[in-house]
């Protein structure tokens, strides 16, 4: 897995994606205010425990309380806590938000691939400000991941599929409608941003964009919700291609998905040979065949 | 068992003799051998039943970390099978939440309530007993699936991993008799400890007077009250769609696996509370007796308690900001749980001022109250970051989560259970146990538990989900997991001094005393181990600190040698409570 080789130890993974790289500096944000807290806190305890250890003669002194001073750090403690939700607030459109495609990223307009396939955005679901993504399905099962990539129209069924690997465009904003069918699972790709929890009944979203510099890379991840025995070996792994790389793979993909549809044709044409004379023939058209565009 | 029943054959003799006090401590033959430990309805025996059960249940939930570290502790090891690594942490974190910390508080509120409010015993002995023994129940039920097939599916089980089509096995439904059982045990429980602070305080307690503990098992009682007819209806659903054909999680038939998570969570995080609150009420009352110094801001901590509570009801989805949720919801869960780091902070920062100018003594209580202080901060801290939506996507369901939830669990209850068996135990033995091996014990714990549980924060940062029962050696993910393993014998080896300890000073410990720590409550006002009656006469309330006015008076009195002020008469003590005070 040398996706996630760079490991760092006291933030979390980035790098693959800029909303990825958003999350890592809002952390470092939040990092930073809690290690004043923990130096602060820590500190007055220390002090405390250090400076008033019981010695001969010392007395405590009979304080029951500060109203003014516990209003005080009261008072602190919320201002804290808003500098945090402003922080998180600024930070929010970055991270929530898809960008759009650099130019030198897939071209969505035209090429087969995306071409047409404009999703609504939505509450929930987000889309790049020109409206135009590469929208993938990614489907949880026990325990491997399927990715369904477009290919122009409304029929699903016939569309380019893999298992595992997923392979994206660098430059391109892609989108993903994250799906479970039989419990519960979780995507992430930690260096592509955060977890996304995939439901049986719904349909969560998120989206990330790999810069060209990391073309050739293979980002890993596993499903991070449990989902039976072999949770752990439920791996995921994202390959950034450049885009002429990423149509030849979608291409190669078709290609293969219909010869070995063929080769099954011909397979149950033979099987079914000796048994011409009935019309059981015209299952060749049936639901392993899938016709392809 | 009659012991605890009725007090009354005393007081028309006592009566008759027209004595001002009532000097029998029993009425009684008192009971012995096993069968008065089976039939007694006496909140102290019934508070060391509860305390002995749920150690020998923290025991095993402990030989079950150890055992899923041992897993971790090298990549791709096979030393378990993935189907007994879930079982092993469906064990360990069921164990740990049911049947150790929510009731060990019940235990310490057992036998510490009524002393420290000058009560005889609980309000309602017999489900007093009851409470008990639907805990053993619970307990025996669950961990009786061992022996055919424990649950996979984690603590939280998640629908629709825990339906019959995806565990058909009977370890779910053993899972659904424990939350049943346990949560009838604590709901009357709590309902108990309700009526008896309500009702049985001694003369002049008012609440502006009441213990900080017991301030936190009155809210321990109430948010148990609010959470868990919650989980027992969620587990009631569960039961009828795993075996009467209902759909209520099922998402093909019209169900929702999201309902599950928010009727779990809605009593999954208020629980969170139950476990550390009463923890927070043990803190509040030893740092001022080995302070030598008032609690600073006893109002302020008592509000912060019950504004903690208050607000604990409110931040149950950020445990699901993952899923597929509105904005808004994650922002309002977000708000809410930044909320109650203000009440949080207040108190560590109370905590601290009650040290400041003190004469501190470094007693094993007060060393795991500062232990519990200094670690509890990092899970308060670690808790923020996972309150930021955008960050918890990165961190949710990865180490890091086992990392801030140990952090508050163990360093914030489990030091505060420690530090109240080390303050108690010679009120409830008469033996004071070992300062040599409770420091021994308390270090070896601190440093076992840094050890074990920091380095997971960075475990999960590199990526590392929870509940997987093999990893590859990406990065220093081996090395870090080795350290972890090793840290978690450190911590057992601790928790075995304590054991040890707490073995040798029941039949060497020295003499305690009734109030060896000059404690400021009134359980120090009485023998140790209290007799069944508790308290002859109890005096009346003048402030928070009851003993220490009793001590200066006494201290007066030696000096002008004037007469002691008339106390009330202990045995009617229920009957006063019961008015207005």
């Amino acid at each position: 897995m040398p996706g996630v080789a760079a490991a760092d130890f006291w933030t979390p993974e980035s790098g693959g994606s800029s909303n990825a790289d958003a999350i890592d500096n809002l952390y470092k944000f939040v990092l930073a205010i809690g290690a004043v807290i923990f130096f602060g806190v820590e500190g007055a305890l220390f002090y405390s425990l250090w400076k008033f250890k019981a010695r001969k003669g010392a007395v405590a002194a009979q304080i029951r309380g500060n109203t003014r001073l516990e209003i005080a750090w009261t008072v602190g403690a919320a201002v804290i806590v808003v500098v945090l939700a402003v922080a998180t607030f600024a930070a929010l459109p970055s991270i929530r938000n898809p960008e759009t495609s650099a130019k030198d990223g897939l071209d969505l307009a035209t090429s087969g691939v995306a071409q047409g396939v404009l999703v609504a955005s939505g509450p929930t679901k987000k889309l790049p400000p020109d409206g135009k993504s590469l929208n993938i399905k990614v489907n949880g099962q026990q325990y491997l991941w399927r990715y369904t990539y477009p290919d122009g129209d409304d029929n699903t069924l016939n569309n380019p599929f893999s298992y595992e690997e997923m392979v994206v465009p660098t430059e391109t904003t892609v989108t993903l409608d994250i799906e479970a069918q039989d419990v519960a699972h979780s995507w992430w790709i930690p260096k592509l941003g955060g977890k996304f929890d995939a439901i049986p009944g719904y349909t969560n979203y998120t989206w990330f964009k790999v810069p060209q510099k990391m073309e050739g890379t293979t980002f890993t991840g596993q499903c991070a919700e449990l989902c039976g025995r072999n949770h752990a070996n439920m791996t995921a792994r994202v390959r950034a291609v450049s885009p002429t790389d990423f149509e030849a793979f979608i291409a190669q993909r078709r290609k293969d998905t219909k010869a070995a549809d063929e080769a099954a044709a011909k397979q149950r044409k033979e099987v079914e040979a000796p048994a011409a004379d009935q019309p059981a023939a015209d299952e060749t058209s049936g639901p392993t065949a899938t016709p392809l565009p | 068992m009659a012991t605890t029943e009725t007090p009354a054959p005393t007081t028309p003799r006592a009566a008759q003799a027209a004595l001002p006090q009532i000097v029998a401590h029993t009425v009684e033959r008192p009971g012995t051998g096993w069968t008065s430990w089976l039939t007694t309805t006496d909140h102290k025996k019934i508070g060391i039943m509860y305390l002995v059960l749920t150690f020998v249940f923290f025991i095993l939930g402990g030989v079950e970390a150890l055992l899923i570290r041992l897993q971790l502790a090298q990549a791709n090891n096979t030393l378990l099978t993935p189907q007994t690594y879930n079982e092993l942490f469906t064990l360990h974190g069921t164990t740990m939440v049911f049947l150790f910390v929510v009731p060990v508080w019940a235990g310490f509120g057992n036998y510490f309530v009524p002393l420290m409010i000058g009560a005889r015993d609980m309000a309602f002995p017999k489900l007093n007993a009851m409470s008990f023994w639907m805990l053993l129940m619970g307990g025996i039920v669950f961990y009786a699936s061992i022996f055919y097939s424990p649950p996979e599916c984690g603590w939280t089980c998640y629908s629709p991993l825990s339906s019959s089509e995806y565990l058909p096995t009977a370890g779910v439904d053993a899972w659904i008799f424990l939350i049943h059982l346990t949560g009838i045990s604590s709901l009357i429980g709590a309902i108990n400890f309700y009526a008896t602070i309500a009702n049985m305080r001694a003369p002049g307690m008012g609440w502006g007077r009441l213990p900080l503990f017991v301030w936190a098992v009155l809210t321990y009682a109430v948010l148990l009250i609010l959470a868990l007819p919650v989980i027992a209806g969620a587990v009631t659903l569960l039961l009828t769609d795993r075996n009467f054909g209902t759909h209520f999680y099922d998402a093909s038939s019209g169900g929702s696996p999201l309902l599950w998570q928010h009727l779990f969570w809605f009593f999954g995080h208020p629980e969170v509370y139950i476990m550390i609150l009463p923890g927070f009420g043990v803190v509040s009352e030893i740092l001022p007796v080995f302070a030598r110094k008032p609690i600073f801001g006893y109002k302020a901590i008592a509000a912060a308690t019950v504004v903690i509570a208050f607000l604990g009801l409110l931040v149950w989805a950020h445990h699901m900001f993952a899923t597929p949720s509105p904005t808004i919801v994650l922002v309002f869960f977000m708000m809410s749980s930044f909320l109650i780091a203000v009440p949080t902070g207040v108190k560590i920062f109370n905590w601290i001022a009650t040290l400041w100018r003190g004469t501190i003594e470094y007693k094993t209580p007060l060393l795991f109250c500062a232990g519990f202080l200094g670690t509890f901060l990092i899970g308060g801290i670690t808790g923020v970051f996972l309150a930021v939506f955008p960050v918890d996507w990165q961190l949710t369901d990865t180490y890091f989560v086992v990392a801030h939830l140990h952090y508050v669990l163990v360093g914030g209850s489990v030091f505060t259970i420690f530090a109240a068996l080390y303050y108690w135990f010679p009120k409830m033995t008469g033996r004071m146990m070992s300062e040599g091996l409770g420091r021994a014990s308390f270090w070896t714990m601190l440093v076992g538990f840094h050890t074990t549980f920091f380095v997971q924060h960075a475990i999960g940062l590199d990526g590392m989900p929870r509940r997987i029962y093999e990893y590859d050696d990406v990065g220093n993910l081996e090395l870090y997991n080795l350290i972890s393993t090793f840290g978690s014998f450190i911590l057992a080896a601790g928790i075995g001094l304590t054991i040890i300890n707490v073995y040798r000073s029941l039949k060497r410990g020295a003499t305690a005393g009734p109030d060896p720590w000059k404690g400021n409550t009134l359980e120090w006002y009485t023998q140790s181990p209290p007799p069944a009656n508790n308290f002859d006469s109890v005096p009346r309330i003048r402030s928070v600190e009851p003993m220490k006015d009793i001590r200066r008076q006494v201290a007066r009195q030696a000096m002008s040698a004037e007469p002691m002020v008339p106390v009330a008469s202990a045995t009617t003590a229920p009957e006063q409570g019961l008015q207005p005070s």
